[in-house]
């Protein structure tokens, strides 16, 4: 039941406590306001807490339960992170005060950038792109700006089948032509491929790595002395960079343009469509061209340098997400260099202890080990007339947020694959219990699919119509009436 | 899965009657069937010139997004608008009412190049 659902007309959360003061209010109410406005549900102050109270509690979130969704990373954001991003010497500041009285924000932001450059081994850095697109895209026009300058032949960019749609996407919006480079049986890219593929209208390859199917490209070096060697650069979609923080730094293995997801890797929060933050690492030679403005320390004080000619331009307006940059900065400084590098080496533990135990139920899509995530198949229990959708459905049951299923694509069409990333947070115990339930699942299937095909059955909202909201489109309580 | 004697398809999924000068385009029922229930079918402009291997389209289903490529090289010159309504008839008659578009062939002799229902059969036997 929705808000506009309770609404009844003229209840209202609010009252004056002297008439004067309402006529005062709607004296103040500019005439261009829009009369007789309907829209709005009207609730007492009571109805609208108790809505609110009541959907907080059938949410599910990392807080609650274990939450394995590949690719789209939930990873538990420490608390003190949350408590240090509130501060209010942090949030009561605003960007259009003067830059002499945000420093405090200004030398955090000054921090952070160090600390991503040490952790990266890239030489500059922007925090302004609010999201791991909007990182690919800051990232792209650096490159093309630069080729503009120095090489406007290279108008081609190089991207990996296995690569996540945002990379051509993005390449695309920088004013370059995609070309797709086919992946080799292990899952890397396909070395005489690339050798083909790259000529002199080639700006650049975009490379995630681990990439989408959880796999580190072995051939990593050898595609950086290729793709250089004939004049390239090296873009790293940094994604997936929680399997590798604090052990490889993606500048040693010659990546020249890098973008991070603080919002995945840095433990920021996630989902709900945001606030992300995707800084945006260069070497040396492509800093001249970051978005402005750049903090940067002048006599001992930070300030705020837009004095860049060949800039591409600012990226967001003001400082970025400053709140999440903050919770990112928090999280760095409180584990510290070999903080970080356990936590890598914990997510690649956790994934291929979940590979191993599940393998024989679901086999995985590469007979290898992998690093922060794992593909596994469902191939196979067709012929029990259940589907991986009806798996995903009766982990429900089990009290666990499903894994992402029917992604990555392996083109032309949707297998029956699904991604599961533990992160590092897990203990032994909980990814355990989750095997378990998967492993019964397996059993189930065989010996009553029925329980698969109508789960899940212990949730607030049990089976929903999966096509019934894309085939009838309403998008606004306007257009609700009419429907079904 | 079904297969449609009378076309010819390609390795990308997609299957064209040829009647007269006009090719007959859609997707095949097994890939209809691997993308599971369809809640969408992308705009197709009349008139618009494709080479063989260009986009046609893009499909949406409940599992995924898929680019539909022309197997055949010509103009388009009817788009079937029912589909477009009801998405659903591409799972629920691949071959039939479930066709995207038509496309007058400019060259013919590429349809010989195309995959028979036997060959298409034994290429996606799993």
């Amino acid at each position: 039941m929705t808000l506009y659902d309770k609404s009844v007309a003229g209840r209202c959360a609010f009252s004056f406590s002297f008439e004067e003061d309402e006529a005062r209010a709607e004296s103040c109410i500019p005439d261009y306001a829009r009369a007789g406005v309907k829209s709005l549900p009207e609730v007492s102050e009571l109805d609208l807490v108790r809505h609110f109270t009541n959907l907080a509690t059938v949410n599910y979130g990392v807080d609650t339960g274990f939450y394995p969704l590949g690719s789209c990373t939930m990873k538990y954001n420490p608390k003190i992170n949350e408590r240090l991003a509130a501060d209010p010497r942090l949030t009561m500041r605003h960007p259009l005060d003067d830059v002499s009285e945000n420093q405090g924000v200004l030398q955090m932001e000054y921090e952070l950038k160090e600390s991503l450059e040490e952790i990266t081994g890239m030489d500059d850095f922007t925090l302004q792109p609010a999201c791991g697109a909007h990182g690919e895209l800051t990232g792209m026009l650096i490159i093309h700006a630069y080729m503009r300058d120095h090489d406007p032949r290279r108008t081609r960019v190089l991207i990996p089948d296995s690569a996540h749609g945002t990379n051509p996407a993005s390449a695309s919006m920088a004013g370059f032509q995609v070309v797709t480079v086919p992946s080799d049986e292990r899952g890397g890219v396909d070395m005489e491929a690339l050798d083909h593929l790259m000529d002199d209208t080639v700006a650049a390859i975009m490379l995630t790595n681990p990439n989408t199917v959880g796999l580190f490209d072995e051939n990593i070096t050898r595609i950086s002395e290729l793709v250089h060697a004939r004049g390239g650069l090296l873009y790293y979609d940094g994604a997936n960079l929680n399997a590798l923080m604090g052990l490889i730094r993606p500048g040693d293995l010659g990546f020249d343009v890098v973008h991070l997801n603080l919002h995945k890797t840095f433990s920021t929060p996630h989902g709900g469509g945001g606030p992300g933050a995707a800084p945006v690492g260069v070497k040396q030679f492509l800093a001249e061209y970051l978005p402005v403005p750049i903090v940067v320390q002048r006599d001992g004080q930070y300030a705020l340098d837009s004095d860049r000619p060949r800039s591409i331009g600012r990226m967001s307006a003001f400082y970025g997400n400053t709140g999440v940059l903050a919770r990112a900065f928090v999280y760095i400084r409180m584990m510290g260099r070999d903080g970080l590098a356990a936590a890598s080496r914990a997510a690649v533990i956790n994934a291929n202890y979940v590979k191993k135990l599940l393998a024989p139920y679901y086999p995985p899509a590469y007979d290898r080990p992998v690093m922060h995530e794992t593909v596994l198949s469902a191939k196979g229990y067709d012929k029990y007339g259940v589907s991986l959708l009806d798996i995903a459905k009766r982990l429900m049951d089990y009290g666990y947020h499903p894994p992402t299923i029917y992604f990555p694509h392996f083109p032309p069409h949707a297998e029956e694959v699904m991604m599961i990333e533990p992160t590092e947070s897990e203990s032994r115990e909980t990814l355990d219990a989750f095997c378990d339930a998967l492993i019964r699942i397996s059993k189930e299937a065989q010996e009553q699919p029925d329980l698969l095909l109508s789960a899940p059955h212990n949730t607030v909202v049990t089976r929903v119509n999966e096509t019934y909201a894309a085939r009838h489109l309403v998008t606004s309580q306007r257009d609700k009436k009419g429907i079904g | 899965m079904k297969i449609q004697e009378d076309a010819r398809y390609a390795k990308s999924d997609e299957w064209v009657r040829v009647e007269g000068q006009v090719a007959v385009v859609g997707i095949s029922d097994y890939a209809q069937e691997k993308l599971g229930d369809i809640v969408f079918v992308g705009d197709i402009a009349v008139g618009s010139e494709l080479k063989a291997g260009d986009l046609l389209t893009s499909v949406e289903s409940v599992k995924a997004a898929s680019d539909i490529y022309s197997p055949v090289s010509g103009k388009v010159v009817e788009v079937n608008s029912e589909v477009v309504a009801k998405p659903e008839l591409v799972n629920s008659d691949a071959f039939g009412a479930g066709w995207l578009a038509k496309i007058e062939l400019s060259n013919p002799a590429e349809v010989n190049s195309l995959m028979s229902a036997a060959e298409y059969a034994e290429y996606r036997k799993d």
